[in-house]
């Protein structure tokens, strides 16, 4: 097994995968910047290594520092957590090259996955449904453009082959502002991502965000641990999500998955990944994957009993899968709310020193947090400061949990939303399940 | 049990309001205690074998040492290492080291290596003066922020 691996992330994923090494003996090392030195993780860490100062850019997404603090602590591999550099290939591939396991999927496979258009003409090959779209690039060509929208059916909407997670996107609705807006969306993804490139796609009006988590050995074992729904979103953050979707039928999960863990074995992947769909007029769409652990993992864990981290851990050690698919079972529902420091109406963000940290428990309650009493919750990073998940046999036992544990629950400090958490629990729409992405965004008047 | 943790160690006692903190790994263990003129001593004891799991007994703090004293660090300009890697006092293992205490240097002047990811970057003097310690010592790992010399 590793010996000693690097977390390269902080705040509740790092206390998080620090969790799944301490059980699997590896000894962990915190890399951390100097804010955040009394990090939980940190305290706990059996070495730690300043890695630069509060800025993301320096420290967190500092490759050689990352780098080198597993040279000089021995490190023999790195596991990026979300975010940061969890989905950058150079990094994957520095990883590698300087003699460091990466717990991941193969650079090769993190570039294309995080080339758009690639993603989608591998997805298309391996059988994956996707959106109707250019099936490539657009080109110069204004003509050919317009061609293809009109042929796609308006609205579409206009996407950066780089970008991801709801950046850098375009909705068009007509002839006219075609043109336009496919120059804007170039300028922006030049701006942001450094890749001018952009593909059209049809634009699902109401749809719901669904997707489906696998799990891959490096011996070509692949498997998928079912869905989950992440609709409720505000400006393309999700800020609850639950497992399984509700009203998806077991042949559609059975359908979908096993095209998923298909897709893996097509592409080579290994580790953990995450297939993005959106789900309407019940059709499944892919739209992107993600080559790296989520933050709702925590709600497939519940639902399956396996420990998705553990599994990373051993992946990355060379094991093969201790499941096959057959074995992989569905049991209850788990829902997961994240814990914000902000401002739970303007959602400004909230920083500074918690003076109460007061989690709640009881069956069925898991908190995913590296909060403590005393703890200075810096303003350098997001403002995700923790999770609260509820497990239950059914549906409506996670939704009791979940408001019984938001209840109890105490953070004085900063201020937090869990008042909207509390309040999305109360929803009517909520209660009954299949609501949308854009759901919230309406209900909350934003 | 390396430099670096005993190091460690004492930045903890003399940051908390601790008394005295001793931690043993397998067959080695250290011992800090504050004394009554609040300098922090380690002192390495060995104990007997048949301690098996590593073990932190933290004295409770004694009223009238409520307040951290800071280490006796020199006063001066701290250079202090700008990132990650293994700090080499000399630009190769036979050859001298770049500075000596009580050197003095010009800004620009280069006063050590630091290795990272198999690249050698010279840190230089940031100020002129004279060197008035040395922090670190050769083929030590180093962190971002870590103070490397004291410039007078």
């Amino acid at each position: 097994m590793l010996k000693k691996i690097v977390i390269a992330n902080r705040g509740e994923i790092a206390l998080r995968i620090q969790r799944a090494c301490r059980e699997l003996g590896i000894q962990t090392v915190a890399v951390h910047s100097t804010a955040d030195s009394s990090q939980k993780h940190v305290l706990l860490a059996d070495e730690t290594v300043c890695i630069g100062p509060p800025a993301s850019a320096e420290s967190y997404l500092n490759m050689p520092a990352i780098i080198s603090a597993a040279e000089v602590t021995d490190a023999g591999a790195i596991h990026p957590g979300y975010g940061f550099l969890s989905e950058n290939a150079d990094f994957a591939e520095g990883v590698r090259d300087s003699g460091f396991i990466f717990i991941g999927p193969p650079p090769e496979v993190i570039r294309m996955m995080g080339d758009k258009v690639e993603a989608i003409r591998a997805m298309k090959k391996a059988g994956v449904p996707c959106v109707p779209g250019s099936d490539g690039p657009l080109g110069d060509d204004i003509d050919e453009n317009l061609r293809l929208a009109r042929n796609i059916g308006y609205p579409i909407i206009i996407k950066a082959a780089a970008g991801g997670g709801g950046r850098g996107m375009r909705v068009v609705y007509n002839d006219a502002s075609l043109t336009s807006s496919i120059s804007l969306t170039r300028s922006e993804a030049l701006a942001a991502f450094g890749d001018d490139t952009v593909y059209m796609e049809k634009f699902l009006g109401n749809p719901r965000h669904i997707e489906f988590q696998v799990l891959a050995d490096q011996h070509g074992n692949c498997v998928h641990l079912f869905e989950r729904d992440c609709s409720m979103q505000r400006r393309h953050q999700k800020v609850l999500e639950e497992a399984p979707a509700p009203g998806i039928t077991p042949e559609q999960r059975h359908r979908i998955g096993e095209r998923c863990a298909q897709a893996c074995k097509d592409i080579g992947y290994q580790n953990a990944g995450t297939f993005e769909f959106l789900y309407q007029d019940n059709e499944f769409y892919f739209i992107e994957m993600n080559t790296r652990l989520q933050v709702e993992h925590p709600i497939t864990e519940l639902i399956t009993g396996i420990d998705l981290v553990k599994e990373q851990l051993r992946i990355a050690d060379g094991q093969p899968l201790r499941f096959a698919q057959e074995d992989i079972t569905l049991r209850g529902h788990a829902i997961e709310c994240r814990i914000n420091a902000e401002d739970p109406k303007t959602f400004v963000p909230s920083p500074g020193r918690i003076e109460l940290w007061h989690p709640p428990g009881g069956p069925g309650i898991r908190v995913d947090s590296h909060l403590y009493s005393g703890y200075m919750v810096p303003p350098y990073y997001d403002s995700m400061i923790g999770k609260v998940i509820s497990y239950g046999d059914d549906r409506a036992s996670a939704i009791a949990r979940m408001r019984i544990a938001l209840s109890e629950m105490v953070i004085e400090g900063i201020t937090t939303n869990i008042p909207l958490h509390e309040e999305i629990c109360q929803h009517a729409a909520f209660k009954t399940g299949g609501t949308n992405i854009h759901y919230l965004e309406k209900r909350l008047g934003l | 049990m390396d430099i670096r943790k005993v190091k460690k160690l004492i930045e903890l006692v003399e940051e908390s309001g601790v008394a005295e903190l001793e931690i043993t790994e397998g067959e080695e263990s250290v011992r800090i205690c504050r004394y009554p003129s609040n300098v922090p001593v380690a002192m390495a004891a060995p104990l007997p074998a048949a301690v098996a799991a590593p073990v932190a007994h933290i004295a409770a703090p004694t009223a009238e040492q409520a307040e951290a004293i800071p280490a006796a660090e020199p006063e001066g300009h701290k250079v202090t290492a700008p990132m990650v890697g293994t700090y080499y006092s000399s630009p190769s293992p036979t050859a001298e080291a770049f500075v000596q205490v009580g050197d003095e240097v010009q800004a620009g002047d280069t006063l050590c290596v630091i290795e990272a990811m198999k690249m050698m970057n010279q840190i230089e003097a940031e100020v002129a003066g004279r060197i008035k310690a040395i922090q670190v010592e050769n083929a030590e790992p180093v962190e971002f922020g870590q103070v490397l010399f004291v410039i007078a």
